[in-house]
């Protein structure tokens, strides 16, 4: 590969993926985000208060840790965690809702609305909403705020409303339907700050840019600790954002292979998933053209995951192209095999991952005895697991 | 000349205005649609919309949202959709119908097997709310190659430069959204409306029907006054709504009110 990887087109199409497919009255204020996008991503002034809260306010840049014990254990490749986990506010969601915010202000936006599945990007943009003094309405599917009243508590602490969505099946998919309307009508003082790579262009390309900083860190650190690139990357993918914020800086690497996991929920064979690339088909749904769970009339099925995070039809249009094109391979993993991911760091390592992480953690359990043990892994710690001790513990039987 | 054109060339040399219903295909039962529709042509109306029912309809308020989850809940789908129009035009080959939805359903039929089937059911055109003119061209060529209007939206924010690309490929009507929202949203403002017709009409020739807001006869008159024609959706099926065990209820509710629609619409002309 001597040509540099230079993706979207200025259209936002990855190949055939992406674009923009939305109703009239978005179009303008999707024109005027990517033009205030395009403006400040090359102003020094707006990098350099990112940069500055990233640094003082997420605590950035987060560690590369070798997993020694974990590592050995396995038998085969050593594994390093991008530890995403000990951001503020437990996740690699903040490192884009900071640059979303930034840009929200600087386009004199009072209003911030966000969905969210398993309520990171709810309350990272929370946060971030509090700190700038914006108003704040999240929109989360009411199975979700069942699955994670934590998240919705905090999310209320931090001064946010939050709107129980109940329209569909009531998941992430149905938050972000129910932020399109918010949007459309709200247009003239409203800010989406979506939280993962899909949407219409320019978020995929955006959300990736802001997250980019997981890789580029990651990059340096593992040349800095080892002298050497990685020879796999890992990463768990629903909308796909901290997967793409890890593989876009390694993308000209050729030998660094990459890994996004789908979450297989009860099983690929049994229909009841989310793995839109392993087992979905492409389609048009929330402003891209991307690979989809739908069925045979284009009607988008009902996904299963036990992490609300990963609980989305598609996936982020970047994705479905470097699938297409082999740059990344999209291994899935069931709920089962989560948890014993989910277990095994937590007593190996001492740290928690979340449950969407765990899918990641789960894969590295299979890769990395097949690898030699001068090969290197980093793999997406992307949360913490905090917000899932309500449904490991039910998962359980037990009672908190 | 489509049977689209004709029709609003007709009503523009009468001096009337277009009455036209949406309705959501299968909408409480796949076999209340087809005797729905030839009743709201004996109430008086122009062209159809015929609303194909998808599980994630973003551009629309909780009453058509509500109408396409029953739709659903009996498989209706955009195959099924086609199946009504083509059993309406068995017995009525005049009032146009014009299939609206979502573009996922048509991209799991592929472009060339939607325009054919399409074609094959007779109908007049088609109005996809999330296909923009700039992802469109395949589209529209393939629709236009079989004579069926594609038909574009235009929104309070659209600049002249957006006006003009609709008016060069879309055709039929463009469809002016009057507020910025969803279906169904509150009231619309008919100094707004005014003002942006007069900037659209200065970028297209084609007719504009105008949607979003209309509920009554009253404010039909109002925008039917500014417009070539009026669109009225919610309002219909919350009557179907209200009436879900009671279909034959609902429709002759329908039909009276837009037998008043009809009236008011009319009166301009008369004036």
């Amino acid at each position: 590969m001597t040509e540099k990887y230079n993706m979207p087109d200025e259209r936002g199409h990855f190949g055939p993926y992406g674009g923009i497919f939305v109703a009239e009255t978005l179009i303008p204020p999707v024109q005027e985000l990517d033009a205030a996008y395009q403006r400040y991503m090359n102003d020094p002034e707006f990098i350099a208060e990112m940069d500055a809260d990233l640094q003082h306010y997420v605590g950035r840049p987060s560690p590369l840790y070798h997993a020694e014990r974990w590592s050995n254990e396995l038998g085969g490749a050593q594994i390093y965690l991008k530890r995403e986990d000990l951001n503020h506010t437990g996740s690699h969601k903040i490192n884009n809702t900071i640059g979303q915010a930034l840009l929200a202000k600087r386009m004199g936006k009072t209003r911030i609305i966000a969905e969210t599945g398993a309520g990171q990007h709810g309350v990272a943009t929370a946060t971030i909403a509090a700190r700038l003094g914006l108003e704040c309405v999240v929109y989360m599917g009411s199975v979700d705020v069942a699955r994670q009243s934590l998240n919705v508590y905090r999310m209320k602490l931090l001064g946010a409303t939050v709107v129980a969505v109940e329209s569909g099946s009531k998941t992430l998919k149905d938050a972000l339907n129910e932020a399109l309307r918010d949007w459309v009508t709200n247009v003239d003082n409203t800010f989406y700050i979506i939280g993962t790579v899909a949407g219409p262009h320019p978020y995929p390309a955006m959300v990736r840019d802001f997250q980019a900083i997981i890789g580029r860190e990651a990059r340096q650190q593992c040349l800095d600790q080892t002298g050497r690139l990685p020879d796999a990357l890992v990463a768990c993918v629903g909308g796909g954002s901290n997967a793409i914020g890890l593989f876009h800086p390694f993308i000209d690497d050729a030998s660094v292979k990459m890994y996004g996991v789908e979450a297989a929920g009860d099983g690929i064979e049994t229909g009841r998933h989310s793995a839109p690339l392993s087992a979905g088909r492409p389609g048009v749904l929330h402003g891209n053209r991307t690979y989809l769970m739908s069925d045979d009339d284009g009607e988008i099925i009902e996904t299963h995951s036990i992490s609300a995070g990963l609980d989305y039809p598609g996936v982020g249009p970047e994705h479905a192209w470097l699938k297409d094109t082999g740059r990344a391979e999209y291994p899935n993993i069931t709920d089962n095999e989560a948890l014993e991911g989910f277990h095994a760091l937590t007593l190996m390592e001492g740290i928690i991952p979340a449950l969407e992480s765990s899918h990641a953690m789960a894969y590295t359990m299979k890769l990395a005895p097949t690898m030699r043990k001068d090969q290197i892994i980093i793999v997406n710690l992307s949360g913490r697991g905090d917000k899932d001790m309500q449904t490991m513990a039910r998962r359980e039987g037990i009672e908190l | 000349m489509s049977r689209l054109a004709a029709t609003f060339e007709a009503l523009a040399n009468s001096g009337r205005k277009a009455l036209i219903p949406f309705i959501t295909a299968g909408d409480p039962h796949p076999d209340f649609t087809v005797g729905m529709m030839h009743a709201m042509v004996e109430a008086g109306v122009d062209v159809i919309e015929l609303g194909v029912p998808f599980s994630d309809p973003v551009a629309d308020g909780p009453v058509i949202q509500r109408a396409s989850e029953r739709a659903l809940a009996h498989k209706m789908s955009l195959r099924r959709t086609l199946d009504i129009a083509s059993e309406f035009r068995k017995t009525n080959q005049q009032t146009p119908v014009v299939v609206m939805g979502y573009l996922n359903p048509i991209e799991a039929m592929t472009y060339e097997g939607f325009a054919n089937a399409a074609q094959r059911a007779d109908i007049d055109g088609v109005l996809t709310v999330d296909l923009p003119p700039e992802e469109a061209k395949e589209f529209s060529d393939s629709l236009k190659a079989r004579e069926i209007d594609p038909i574009f939206l235009l929104a309070p924010n659209s600049s002249d430069e957006r006006i003009k690309k609709m008016d060069e490929i879309g055709s039929g009507y463009l469809y002016y959204v009057s507020l910025k929202g969803v279906t169904g949203a509150g009231h619309l403002n008919s100094v707004d409306v005014e003002n942006k017709l007069q900037e659209i009409r200065k970028n297209t020739r084609l007719p504009v029907a105008i949607g979003f807001g209309v509920k009554d006869a009253e404010t039909a008159k109002t925008i039917g006054n500014i417009g070539d024609g009026v669109v009225i959706g919610s309002a219909l099926i919350s009557k179907i709504e209200a009436h879900l065990d009671e279909p034959e209820l609902a429709k002759n509710e329908i039909v009276e009110l837009l037998t008043t629609m009809r009236l008011a619409l009319d009166s301009l002309s008369a004036s």
